[in-house]
């Protein structure tokens, strides 16, 4: 679910930190190094990194192509090749069979078969084009604040962890108790009280 | 700060009880929730509820769904000693209505439906329209914050158990 769909799920971060001045520059450079790379004719099964929110088959990041207004957009871009596991197990079990006929063995060992299931998924690895996942996200730099289209969780360890080592900086995610921690302007009475905080019984 | 991690997990119930304070002020206390947003014509509860109880060490879930989710079934969960997990919820601001799921764990919104906004019919059309977008999915989240806010402060008050819960206490347990 895109930015532009009809329905969206949002996660919300808050930014923890500032980057290196000047800002576009630094974003653009670091979108760039860290751009998603067509793994489709590699043995690759998984590639993650960044695209452009318009072209995410195509990602440019030259000029200010990701600013819109006083927002910064662009997307996540998630690359993965499923292999049917019975599909592996079929190609593994002819070719331990021709092991085992063209040696005249009874048997193979299991480091053998590892290293022929191995070579197995590397080669179809090859002939599998990858499914992309697009999750758009949206960082509104001055407020150091970040949305990020899904709630996927696996989506969302990979943005935190390729935003740490594209930028730098931390992602904090909001929940209840970071959103009371960091947005709620508490007191230093009411963080205290937070930290001892307990279930509420609606029993009578 | 704790431990993100340790922390995401030792305040869910902070989440939880915050959506059962929300289905509380929205059902008894909706000018409350104009004071916070002055163009609100209405927030209500939407077509689905989920709620969970935890009674000797077992979890029991309960989901309520439909047009008319309410809402006696889930009062009766509440009464029962359940809290709120998830909520979906109508607002309404101008002309306009939005509709979206809270959980209350994380509070991720899911299921964000805004209002219509204009088609996208060429590329030279596509920044107004997320322009369009991000400030519609911007109400829907400062009105959140704003509630979430008053939420926190009441709850880390005494308030909270002097007053508010047997008041909750009260309107759950008053539902014939």
């Amino acid at each position: 679910m895109g930015l532009l769909s009809s329905t969206v799920s949002i996660t919300r971060y808050t930014v923890d930190g500032k980057i290196k001045e000047p800002i576009l520059e630094t974003v653009a450079t670091g979108l760039k190094k860290h751009t998603i790379t067509d793994i489709d004719d590699n043995v690759a099964d998984k590639a993650v990194g960044w695209t452009s929110f318009e072209n995410p088959f195509k990602p440019d990041f030259e000029g200010s192509t990701f600013v819109f207004g006083t927002l910064m957009l662009f997307s996540l871009r998630v690359d993965k090749k499923a292999i049917p596991a019975q599909i592996v197990k079929k190609y593994q079990t002819l070719e331990v069979a021709r092991r085992i006929a063209e040696t005249k063995r009874d048997h193979l060992s299991r480091n053998e078969k590892k290293l022929i299931k191995e070579a197995i998924i590397n080669k179809l690895c090859l002939k599998v084009p990858a499914t992309p996942n697009i999750y758009d996200i949206i960082w509104h730099y001055e407020a150091s604040s970040l949305w990020f289209f899904t709630n996927l969780k696996t989506a969302n360890e990979e943005l935190e962890t390729l935003f740490s080592k594209t930028f730098k900086i931390n992602l904090i995610r909001l929940f209840p108790y970071t959103c009371a921690e960091l947005a709620a302007e508490l007191t230093s009475a009411e963080k205290n009280a937070l930290n001892q905080l307990t279930p509420t019984s609606f029993r009578e | 700060m704790l431990d993100v991690s340790v922390a995401y997990n030792r305040y869910k119930f902070v989440g939880h009880e915050f959506l059962t304070w929300l289905w509380f002020i929205i059902e008894t206390e909706p000018s409350r929730l104009r004071k916070l947003d002055p163009e609100l014509l209405n927030l209500q509860v939407g077509n689905r509820i989920v709620l969970e109880n935890i009674a000797h060490d077992k979890v029991e879930n309960i989901t309520i769904k439909g047009d008319d989710a309410g809402l006696e079934e889930g009062r009766l969960a509440l009464r029962k000693g359940a809290v709120v997990t998830e909520l979906n919820m109508e607002y309404k601001s101008g002309d306009h209505l939005w509709r979206f799921t809270v959980k209350g764990e994380s509070l991720n919104i899911s299921g964000l439906k805004p209002p219509e906004s204009g088609n996208v019919e060429s590329k030279e059309d596509i920044e107004g329209a997320v322009l369009e977008k991000v400030y519609l999915y911007e109400k829907v989240i400062t009105l959140l914050d704003k509630l979430y806010q008053v939420f926190i402060k009441i709850r880390l008050d005494n308030q909270w158990p002097q007053t508010i819960v047997p008041k909750i206490k009260n309107w759950i347990h008053s539902i014939k």
